[in-house]
């Protein structure tokens, strides 16, 4: 897994490339409260364009990813999710609370 | 042909090898010439199936994990045993977001995606200790090709 991330007029844009399953969870939970606790942003939006494979371990990550940033009033949001995502998603309900922008 | 070919592998528990479990799977599954949303399914319930034996059969992180598939009819028959400490309440364990690992950041669908992503899955106790998924997907694409 590698994330990419960037600040521009307030917003955090988080792109994640790879896999994320169980092996790169606890790599993709660090590097993503590293990136969230810096930097001067009012809302995340994580890209999944470059994301090649996720199970339900993603839910997980992003929902505690969630959690943390609820306490800070920053609304998350996903973009770009693959068919195959965008099917986890919805069965697990996710887009209730980040929900998917265009 | 097909219908009575199969392989089997075994190893160990750890979750760099969940990766490896999805691409032998999708590997032995090209020739039924599956469309790639049915090889996506069937490599995420192979991945939540293998990341239970991971993170759940054994506690001191020491174990072998056995996939095996099989040329069903029309379809591919995938079964995943672990020879761990089992799961106490499988009817519960099947329940949508329940977990065991709260703490943990998990979201409790593993086997919720796997009944999703296949067409039918069981859940069983292993005699000796551990526990065996089977599931099953059928391949749109597998009859014409398995007459061919």
């Amino acid at each position: 897994m590698h994330i990419k991330n960037k600040v521009y007029n307030g917003t955090m844009y988080v792109v994640l490339c790879g896999e994320l399953d169980e092996h790169s969870a606890s790599h993709t939970r660090i590097v993503l409260d590293d990136i969230f606790a810096g930097g001067d942003f009012n809302q995340i939006i994580i890209d999944l364009s470059e994301l090649e494979f996720m199970d339900s371990t993603g839910i997980g990550v992003l929902i505690g990813r969630y959690k943390k940033m609820k306490t800070r009033n920053i609304p998350i949001f996903i973009c770009n999710p693959s068919k195959h995502a965008e099917k986890i998603f919805k069965m697990t309900g996710l887009y209730e609370i980040m929900p998917k922008i265009v | 042909m097909f219908n009575s070919n199969f392989m089997e592998v075994n190893f160990k528990a750890l979750s760099i090898n969940e990766g490896f479990a999805r691409i032998c799977v999708a590997g032995f599954c090209v020739q039924l010439n599956p469309s790639i949303d049915e090889i996506n399914d069937i490599k995420t319930a192979v991945s939540e199936a293998v990341t239970n034996c991971v993170v759940h059969a054994y506690p001191e992180q020491k174990g072998i994990i056995t996939l095996r598939c099989e040329i069903e009819g029309d379809g591919v028959k995938i079964i995943v045993s672990d020879y761990g400490v089992g799961i106490k309440d499988i009817e519960r364990a099947r329940e949508p977001f329940f977990t065991t690992k709260p703490s943990e950041e998990r979201s409790g669908m593993g086997f919720a995606v796997m009944e999703s992503f296949m067409d039918k899955v069981d859940v069983e106790k292993n005699e000796k200790g551990g526990t065996t998924v089977t599931m099953f997907k059928q391949v749109s694409s597998a009859l014409q090709v398995g007459n061919a």
